[in-house]
C-alpha cells in the first residue's frame, strides 16, 4: 500500500503504516547524525520534535543548494532510538535498519528505508530551510529541510512490532544452518 | 611530466567517479533487476538505476558519502616525476572538493577535527604499482563509510575453510554495506597484505574464476537482497586475491564495496594528460 503523509505525523497516520508498505513524505524533516545525536543528549533540541520526521543523512550541501542527500547507516544510531521517540519523533528515516527497536517503536514511531547511496535523487526532494549546530560541520549538522513527497521509501520497522530486516535477518541464519 | 598535469588529471578522474558510475557496473545493477523476483527487492534497483541516470545527466555526486580519497596509481618504470606525486594528488582532492563538489569526510582519528579539504596524514590513500611505459595512469576510487565499516581481516586458523568464513561474515555484514554489493577478497600474506589485496580486487572487479563465481552464487542463496530488505540481488560480483603464506597463518580480508562501485581513471604523459 502507498501512503502520501504530511509533517508533523500524527499517532494515527504511524497506526496505520505496515512493514513492506511504501510512504512519501512532505513536510520538515531534519537530518541528524552521530554528532548531533550525541549532542541532543546534552542540550535542548533547537527545533520541535513532536510528530517529527528526522532523517539519518550527512548532506552534500553547496551554498545552502542540496546538492546530494542519501541515508547514512542508521545502525550507528539505534543507541538513540528511544530518547528520539521519547522528544515525539514518529518517523526515522534511514538505511540498514535499527537491529532490535521494535519495540521501542512499538505504538509510537515507524522507520522507513530510503534506498541507500541513492543521493542525488533525494536531493531533488529537498530544500534547506535552516541549519543548526553548523559547528558540528557540513555532514553532522542538524539540516532543516522541506521535503516534497520524499520517497519512495520502504516501512521497515512498523509500529505493531514488524521488523522486517530481523525478518531478513533470521531467515539468512537459517539457509546458513542448512547448508 | 607536469605537476599540473596531474593535478587537473586528478581532478578530472575524481569528478567522473563522483557523478557516473562505470558502465559494466551499471549494467551488471539492470541485469539483476530483470532477473530479481521480489518486489520491493526490484523497487530498490529501480531506485538506484534512476539514480545514477539522474547524477550522470545532471553532473551531480550519485551519493552524498563522496567517500575517502583512494587512488590506484599504475606508474610507468619509464615516468619522469621530479615533484611530490602525493601533494600533487592532494592538490588534485582539494579542488574536486571545490568544484564537483565533494563532502569534507576526512577528519584526524582522534580529534576527529574535519580537515575541510579531504586532504591530511595518510590522505589522499595512493595504490601504487609499478607498470611498463612512460605515464602514469590514475584511477580514482572514492570508499564511502557504510561499506568500508563492514569490512575486516580476519586471521584464521590454518584448518578452517577461509571461503565459509567469507560467506557467513558477509552475511552478518552485507546488509549495512548498501547493497547489492560488491566483495573483495584477499586471500593470504601478512596481514596488513590480505586488506590490500582485497582492495586491489575491488579495483579488478568483476571476478571470473570459478572461484569468484561460486561464491557469488552462494552468497546471492543467502536472500539478503538489496539494501537488506530481502530478495534474489545480494551481491553483485565477488573477486578473490591471493598471495602466499605462512604455513602456520591464514589471514582473510574481505573489503565491503556498496552498490556504487565508484572509480575512473586519466592517464597523464610526458606532454599532457586524457580521460581514459
Amino acid at each position: 500500500m502507498e501512503h502520501r503523509l504530511k509533517i508533523p505525523l500524527t499517532g494515527e497516520d504511524v497506526e496505520k503504516l505496515r512493514a513492506g508498505d511504501v510512504v512519501l513524505l512532505s513536510g520538515t524533516v531534519y537530518t541528524a547524525r552521530d554528532k548531533a545525536h550525541a549532542v541532543l543528549r546534552d542540550r535542548e533540541a533547537p527545533v520541535d520534535l513532536e510528530g517529527a520526521a528526522v532523517y539519518h543523512c550527512g548532506p552534500l550541501i553547496r551554498d545552502r543548494e542540496v546538492i546530494s542527500a542519501g541515508p547514512t547507516t542508521s545502525g550507528r544510531l539505534t543507541r538513540y532510538t528511544g530518547e528520539m521517540v521519547d522528544r515525539g519523533v514518529r518517523a526515522i528515516i534511514g538505511k540498514g535498519g535499527l537491529p532490535g527497536a521494535a519495540d521501542v517503536l512499538r505504538g509510537r514511531a515507524v522507520y522507513l528505508a530510503y534506498p541507500g547511496g541513492c543521493g542525488a535523487s533525494a536531493a531533488r526532494k529537498l530544500l534547506v530551510r535552516a541549519v543548526h549546530f553548523q559547528d558540528l560541520g557540513m555532514a553532522e549538522s542538524i539540516w532543516e529541510m522541506e521535503a516534497a513527497d520524499l520517497g519512495p521509501m520502504i516501512v521497515a520497522i512498523d509500529s505493531h512490532g514488524r521488523d522486517l530486516y530481523q525478518e531478513v535477518g533470521q531467515s539468512v541464519q537459517e539457509r546458513l544452518k542448512r547448508r | 611530466m607536469r605537476r599540473s598535469d596531474v593535478v587537473q588529471a586528478t581532478l578530472s578522474a575524481v569528478h567522473r567517479a563522483q557523478t557516473s558510475l562505470p558502465p559494466w557496473v551499471e549494467d551488471l545493477i539492470r541485469q539483476a533487476e530483470e532477473r530479481e523476483r521480489d518486489p520491493v527487492a526490484r523497487s530498490q534497483l529501480q531506485a538506484i538505476l534512476e539514480n545514477v541516470a539522474l547524477a550522470r545527466e545532471s553532473r551531480i555526486p550519485i551519493c552524498q558519502d563522496t567517500g575517502l580519497p583512494v587512488f590506484h596509481l599504475q606508474v610507468g618504470r619509464e615516468a619522469r616525476v621530479d615533484f611530490d606525486l602525493q601533494e600533487a594528488v592532494a592538490d588534485g582532492v582539494r579542488l574536486a572538493t571545490e568544484k564537483v563538489p565533494l563532502r569534507p569526510n576526512v577528519v584526524d582519528p582522534l580529534s576527529r577535527k574535519n580537515t575541510g579539504d579531504n586532504t591530511g596524514r595518510g590522505m589522499p590513500r595512493l595504490m601504487v604499482e609499478t607498470v611498463e611505459g612512460s605515464g602514469i595512469r590514475i584511477t580514482a576510487f572514492p570508499k564511502g563509510a557504510g561499506s568500508e565499516n563492514m569490512s575486516l581481516v580476519g586471521m584464521r586458523n590454518p584448518a578452517d575453510d577461509p571461503l565459509d568464513y567469507v560467506v557467513q561474515e558477509v552475511a552478518k555484514r552485507a546488509a549495512n554495506a548498501c547493497p547489492p554489493v560488491f566483495v573483495g577478497v584477499g586471500i593470504g600474506g601478512t596481514f596488513d597484505q590480505a586488506a590490500a589485496l582485497a582492495k586491489e580486487a575491488l579495483i579488478r572487479m568483476p571476478g571470473t574464476s570459478d572461484l569468484d563465481r561460486g561464491l557469488l552464487q552462494r552468497i546471492n542463496s543467502l536472500g539478503i537482497g538489496p539494501m537488506g530488505l530481502g530478495g534474489d540481488t545480494t551481491a553483485l560480483g565477488v573477486r578473490v586475491e591471493t598471495a602466499c603464506c605462512h604455513t602456520a597463518s591464514l589471514p582473510v580480508a574481505i573489503n565491503m564495496q556498496c552498490w556504487a562501485n565508484r572509480m575512473a581513471s586519466s592517464v597523464v604523459e610526458e606532454e599532457g594528460w586524457s580521460t581514459d
